[in-house]
């Protein structure tokens, strides 16, 4: 199927003159022939025409006047979609998104990492509503590349570091895997590194790049704790796991058995409906509730118990972070209360003055997001936002307020508090604490500036 | 799926909610599934080292040994010394013969210090042993032996002026090294984020927010804000957001406050693919997979080599460019785009001739 007129520069003169007279003949005969081409390229033209002059600063904002022939043209000529017969069913047996949304898209940041098999993506948080991520716009971390492994193929060991901790060590297969009791829960994943970039000043223009390594979704796995009963642990003395995943760089990461034996950690195969997509760890990952993504072992094939932490490359070189006092915090895990504004967002522009839905996220790997307050002064003044529920723990919560714009310049900020009452701290507050140079686990208030043109850009206050 | 519910904690609560006869039948059953892991597998993939040197198996190997791989495995993105920024951050740097003795990496508490190397950061040799032994080559990883491992590590903490040239590192001398590694005492674990118990020391979160609502004290200043100049950097914005709703994307092809001159819909894919080179392209895109091509070369960027973009410009057109690409692709060769070699690649005529011509085609992704 051929895409919308992509040449960029081509801006119509207005939307009422977007179909010619000549062009009005081509069409008539186009329609005789039963060929739709013309009549859609224009549309999709007149409207992305329509879209630019939208898109321009105040000055041009008005962007639904009524034409001066008393109606506009997207009413008065029906388009080919109400007037033809549309596509048949199955047209793709795994459907995709519009055309018209090509640019909601994940990416990397550019010079952020020298090889694309030890890189990230970041997921378009400006274009995403409510908290589920797209499957597809999932952000990616991958360490020595990804790979799409044979489900048939993939094993799941379970042993110990010592004999004496684990009665039986076991091996499963996938199908045994999916035949135990399963949950579904909704989760969010955050990279501890997310917003690291930004620590000491401003350093990436869009919500995307700074808060992107975020997504949510509803994870289907069995609990880890319930294939640990199966092989006989020692809880007393096995107080640490390890994953360990199945592709080159077998990642490892450790975890408290705490959070095992609270059920919360599951073995996943599940993600949004669907089976994981390879990008994140088909067919199995390791789903750990509330703590950086690291840990979240993609491709799992194996789960140590063990008495001590192990120190593993991600865990001593990397993600740890450096302190005021040049040392390093290590195993810090958990992400904390934490929340950020997606519309508007840097790199957008307001298109007129007047209402704004306000909106955005907000998490906490200690529990449930309990309140949200935003601010358009720059901090001054805090009005409580709209949580949509339901609010579930260590998943993504959406919010909202109603904000009227005046045209004047505005900074928009949001803060979250979680239900063990901690409070998201600002970044002098943080700095105070940990300097600029921790790299992860950043979670201070973010700040967007709208200015008069309606641009809105990503700063920092002190 | 039928056995899957949604919610509730944990799934154990399905059996020990129902009676205890049919809990106990539950158990049995869920015990006959999954089988034990013999001795052989759990020793193929049981692989851990961990700072305590469980699970480290015998062997040793020597800074010369050690000088030998590195040269022809490691150096290519980690560089001769180790210092190389070019792939990957450097391992070798910052490190001095005080902070053997102390244990403390004194350059991390200058924060002018650019950069922070491996040695810099690493407390535990064990990790360094259990990383390179999993993972390392980056297009070959599990492919070192034991000894082998051993000889690279020594080698590694020799450039990093860690370990003398003769020393022999070995199951038996790791803990000598240990005892020398830089930042040996450089971690520390009294923060909150750690969600168990035993590992660390600290109580409260270090940072202690009030949820002020009204006439709360501001920080007034913008402090910092993307400069003008950097306004493209990350590609145009306006081709970054959806094309529809509240708010679009700013076009930042133009200066701050100019009317934007285009919408922006990026190019679909389908448009931008040429049907006719279809099946080439997928075909040599999996080939660049298959054969570890991508480890040293990108699409449209330098890595350890040209990337392939540069190749077809600079070959795409030439007469023999078939030919000569083949070729090219499985004798290596330096000289051409610099001195780092390229080795030749074991690869069938058919693999090089049709990545060849995906490189002459114009390299599309």
């Amino acid at each position: 199927m051929q895409g919308p007129d992509a040449r960029p520069g081509r801006l119509i003169k207005a939307p009422e003159n977007f179909i010619d007279s000549s062009g009005v003949r081509t069409v008539f005969q186009q329609a005789k022939a039963g060929r739709r081409d013309f009549m859609r390229r224009a549309f999709a033209t007149a409207t992305a025409g329509a879209a630019a002059v939208a898109a321009a600063p105040l000055a041009q904002a008005q962007s639904n006047p009524v034409p001066t022939e008393g109606g506009d043209p997207n009413i008065l000529n029906l388009p080919a979609h109400t007037t033809g017969l549309g596509q048949p069913v199955a047209t793709d047996g795994y459907g995709k998104p519009s055309q018209y949304e090509a640019n909601v898209q994940r990416r990397p940041s550019p010079g952020l990492t020298q090889t694309a098999q030890s890189s990230v993506s970041f997921a378009p948080l400006q274009s995403l509503f409510g908290i589920v991520t797209p499957s597809g716009l999932h952000f990616e971390r991958h360490h020595q590349g990804w790979w799409d492994v044979d489900p048939s193929k993939h094993r799941l060991m379970l042993n110990a570091s010592d004999a004496s901790l684990m009665k039986t060590p076991k091996v499963f297969t996938m199908d045994e895997i999916m035949r135990l009791p399963c949950v579904s829960r909704f989760h969010f994943i955050e990279c501890g590194a997310n917003t690291g970039m930004e620590w000491g000043n401003v350093a990436v223009p869009t919500v995307q790049y700074s808060h992107g390594m975020l997504s949510c979704s509803e994870f289907t796995g069995v609990p880890l704790k319930l294939l640990l009963d199966q092989c006989g642990v020692d809880y007393k003395r096995a107080r640490f796991v390890l994953g360990e995943g199945a592709d080159g760089s077998s990642m490892t990461r450790t975890i408290p058995m705490e959070l095992v034996e609270s059920g919360e950690v599951l073995v996943a195969y599940g993600q949004n409906g669907e089976m994981l997509r390879p990008e994140n760890g088909y067919p199995l990952r390791l789903v750990v509730p509330g703590v950086q993504g690291v840990s979240w072992v993609k491709y799992l094939r194996r789960i140590e118990v063990g008495d001590q932490p192990w120190a593993a490359k991600d865990e001593a070189v990397h993600y740890i972070d450096l302190m005021p006092d040049g040392t390093h915090r290590q195993y810090s895990s958990t992400q904390e209360c934490k929340s950020v504004v997606t519309t508007p967002s840097g790199g957008q522009v307001l298109l007129d003055k007047g209402f704004y839905n306000i909106s955005g996220l907000a998490w906490s790997g200690r529990g449930k997001v309990s309140k949200v307050d935003v601010s358009v002064d720059g901090g001054r003044n805090w009005r409580p936002a709209r949580l949509q529920g339901p609010v579930m723990s260590k998943s993504l919560t959406r919010f909202y307020l109603d904000w009227v714009w005046d045209g004047k310049p505005a900074i928009v900020q949001s803060r979250a508090t979680d239900e063990t009452g901690y409070v998201q701290p600002s970044y002098r507050q943080l700095r105070a604490a940990r300097g600029t140079r921790s790299i992860y686990h950043n979670n201070a208030i973010q700040s967007w500036l709208v200015q008069e043109t309606g641009e809105v850009t990503n700063v920092q206050l002190s | 799926m039928s056995s899957c519910r949604k919610s509730g904690w944990v799934a154990a609560a399905l059996w020990l909610a129902a009676g205890a006869a049919s809990a106990q039948a539950t158990q049995a059953a869920l015990t006959g599934l999954g089988r034990v892991a013999t001795p052989k597998e759990i020793a193929a993939w049981d692989i851990d080292v961990r700072p305590d040197f469980k699970g480290l198996p015998k062997g040793s190997g020597t800074v010369a040994q050690g000088q030998d791989i590195w040269e022809t495995q490691c150096a290519s993105c980690h560089g001769i010394f180790g210092e190389s920024n070019e792939v990957f951050t450097p391992l070798v740097g910052g490190t001095t013969a005080d902070d053997v003795k102390t244990g403390r990496v004194a350059r991390l508490l200058d924060p002018t210090f650019p950069g922070r190397t491996t040695m810099m950061k690493v407390a535990t040799v064990s990790t360094l042993w259990d990383y390179i032994h999993r993972a390392m080559p980056w297009n070959q990883p599990k492919s070192l032996k034991p000894d082998e491992v051993y000889a690279v590590t020594a080698y590694l903490l020799n450039m990093a002026d860690v370990l003398p040239e003769s020393f022999v590192l070995s199951d038996q001398t790791m803990a000598q090294a240990q005892a020398r590694m830089p930042n040996r005492n450089g971690m520390n674990t009294a923060h909150a984020l750690w969600p168990g118990k035993g590992l660390t020391s600290a109580k409260a979160p270090d940072v202690k927010a009030v949820a002020c609502m009204s006439n709360c004290a501001v920080e007034p200043r913008v402090a910092s804000l993307l400069p003008d100049f950097a306004r493209n950097n990350h590609g145009n914005l306006a081709e970054q957001n959806r094309m529809v709703g509240a708010q679009h994307g700013v076009d930042t092809t133009r200066a701050p406050g100019a009317a934007p001159a285009k919408a922006a819909p990026a190019t679909t894919p389908t448009a931008s693919a040429k049907p006719a080179a279809g099946g080439t392209q997928a075909g040599a895109l999996a080939l660049l997979s298959k054969h570890s091509c991508v480890a040293c070369h990108a699409m449209d960027s330098k890595l350890v080599g040209p990337s392939f973009k540069d190749v077809a410009a600079k070959h795409g057109t030439r007469a023999d460019a078939l030919a000569y690409l083949a070729g090219k692709i499985k004798s290596g060769g330096s000289g051409v785009w610099g001195q780092v070699p390229m080795p030749a690649q074991a690869l069938g005529d058919e693999d090089a001739g049709l990545i060849a011509r995906w490189l002459a085609d114009g390299a599309r992704r």
